[in-house]
């Protein structure tokens, strides 16, 4: 795969300490995701991958115990110091591992963000619901039920329905957090492509237990072992027979981890 | 096993029936004490149990389910709200009789209210008010964390949240302890009689405003007691018959909670 030549910083993390109580889980990071890139995340569990997530949209807040040090900064704008936290989290689109869907119809699942939001006219929520679910790969699966749950959708469609209502609130930066350890291999193929085209139009932060998927789908890969960051680099780097770190080389290719 | 259970409340319900069917009838529900509590009905005490209960309700409801959604949703975990936690535990232990006298002091005398429905009916909130907070908070405890996470991933606020997915899918348990206290509070002697239960209230028969909030009033389970214990030669039947109306009101209050907690159960959504 051909590595674009972005240079557009959309992120910049610089000096990232993430703490739960007195376990420090990362351990003074700094990277930058560029504007329409795909960066993967590999590294095993408890390496910090999930914590460094919910920094970026805030969602740590809500854990109580956290605490957080360093910058990071969304479009340059720091996002501990932003004025409004809702809107800085709109920007992020975030999966999570597990499927989530709401116990609300198909609809309102995806309408909700945009509700949230304030938006109230029918025919803009009836347009993005559309677009979001195409964009998802499953408008065709549930066009004609939208008034059914989404929590009676199997894994694969809920974990698309998840990504759909991730893109509603026009996020600009989608982060996937080891979507497809709850999904089938055809389902996780087929979000794999969506991921490849929406990249088109955004940024991509791909969290991933399996190496063969950040290979096959990000343009630089990012490797986080125990909270630090044992190499960032392009492709063709990390996946090579001699990136810069052995651990890399080893931990790509099976041989620990 | 479980059929052990249901021999008692058989034998129990069906012993009272039984002695009391000379006195039930509808003019039994409808009608005052007359002549020393020895004839007439219940009627001025259906009705005190009625406001007592509502107005705990409507005081009790509101602050509890509020305070469990600041709790459950809102409070960090630090020591203050697990020193609140634990007096709301030890709040549902005190006995009733404590909560009575908890009652006279605060709102008798203190607040001046004096023995009134006021009083009685806020002795009883506060009794169960901590049951309300715990069962309110299991009840949101129970909606699966991931949820949350999902809307505020979206840019939802905590309330957004709360309204759009944490109450809409708790309120069936929420309601079930809510309605639970209303028979438990329609039950309580002890905390009634020192605040605001009288022995006797004449009041107009058939009338649901007949009671004002600052009135004594008469209370089935109080009638009950004093029934049996203090008047001489009351006929064979009446105590018996007060039991199965105040079981009566008890059980239907109870059979709604179930009935609501099928029809919300049915319409569960993951």
């Amino acid at each position: 795969m051909e590595a674009p030549v972005a240079t557009v910083k959309k992120i910049e993390v610089k000096g990232l300490r993430v703490s739960y109580g007195a376990k420090e889980v990362i351990h003074g990071i700094s990277f930058d995701v560029y504007q329409n890139e795909i960066l993967g995340i590999i590294g095993p569990a408890q390496s910090g991958k999930s914590s460094l997530l919910r920094c970026l949209n805030r969602t740590l807040d809500f854990t109580s115990g956290s605490r957080v040090q360093g910058v990071i900064r969304i479009d340059g704008e720091d996002s501990q110091k932003v004025r409004n936290v809702y809107d800085l989290r709109r920007k992020i689109g975030m999966v999570s591992p597990m499927p989530v869907g709401l116990p609300l119809s198909i609809y309102d699942n995806v309408a909700f963000a945009p509700r949230s939001a304030g938006i109230r006219s029918k025919s803009e929520l009836d347009g993005r619901v559309e677009r979001c679910l195409r964009q998802a790969a499953l408008w065709d699966e549930v066009k004609d039920r939208l008034d059914s749950l989404g929590t009676k959708l199997s894994g694969g469609q809920q974990q698309r329905l998840t990504i759909a209502r991730a893109l509603s609130h026009e996020a600009e930066v989608l982060c996937l957090d080891e979507f497809s350890i709850a999904i089938d291999p055809v389902t996780t193929m087929r979000i794999e492509d969506v991921v490849k085209e929406l990249r088109l139009e955004m940024t991509v932060i791909l969290v991933t237990n399996l190496v063969h998927q950040a290979r096959r789908l990000a343009d630089r890969t990012m490797f986080l072992w125990n909270g630090e960051i044992i190499e960032i680099d392009r492709n063709d780097v990390i996946f090579s027979e001699t990136p810069a770190s052995r651990k890399t080389y080893e931990y790509v290719n099976g041989i620990f981890g | 096993m479980a059929l052990v259970l249901v021999v008692p409340l058989i034998l129990i319900v069906s012993h009272l029936v039984i002695e009391a069917l000379p006195l039930l009838s509808w003019d039994f529900l409808t009608t005052n004490p007359t002549a020393g509590m020895r004839k007439g009905g219940v009627w001025s005490a259906l009705l005190g149990t009625i406001w007592l209960v509502g107005v705990s309700l409507a005081v009790a409801a509101p602050i509890g389910v509020l305070a469990a959604v600041y709790l459950n949703e809102y409070a960090r975990d630090n020591w203050l709200t697990r020193i609140i936690h634990l007096a709301v535990v030890n709040l549902a232990g005190v006995p009733s009789i404590v909560h009575a006298l908890f009652g006279l002091g605060a709102f008798v005398i203190f607040a001046r209210f004096g023995r009134s429905i006021l009083a009685a009916s806020l002795t009883l909130a506060v009794m169960t008010l901590p049951v309300i907070i715990a069962s309110t908070k299991e009840a949101l405890a129970a909606v699966p964390r991931s949820f949350r996470e999902a809307c505020w991933n979206v840019g939802a606020t905590r309330w957004q949240t709360i309204r759009g997915i944490v109450l809409p899918n708790s309120i069936s348990g929420i309601l079930t302890g809510v309605i639970l206290q209303v028979s438990r509070a329609a039950g309580e002697t002890a905390p009634i009689m020192f605040t605001g239960a009288v022995f006797f209230k004449r009041i107009e028969a058939g009338n649901l405003f007949a009671y004002g909030i600052r009135d004594q009033c008469m209370a089935l389970s109080m009638h009950l007691y004093t029934v049996t214990t203090q008047v001489p030669d009351v006929p064979h039947a009446l105590p018996y018959a007060i039991a199965v109306v105040l079981l009566g009101t008890t059980l239907l209050v109870n059979a709604t909670s179930i009935a609501l907690r099928v029809y919300l159960r049915s319409r569960k959504k993951w």
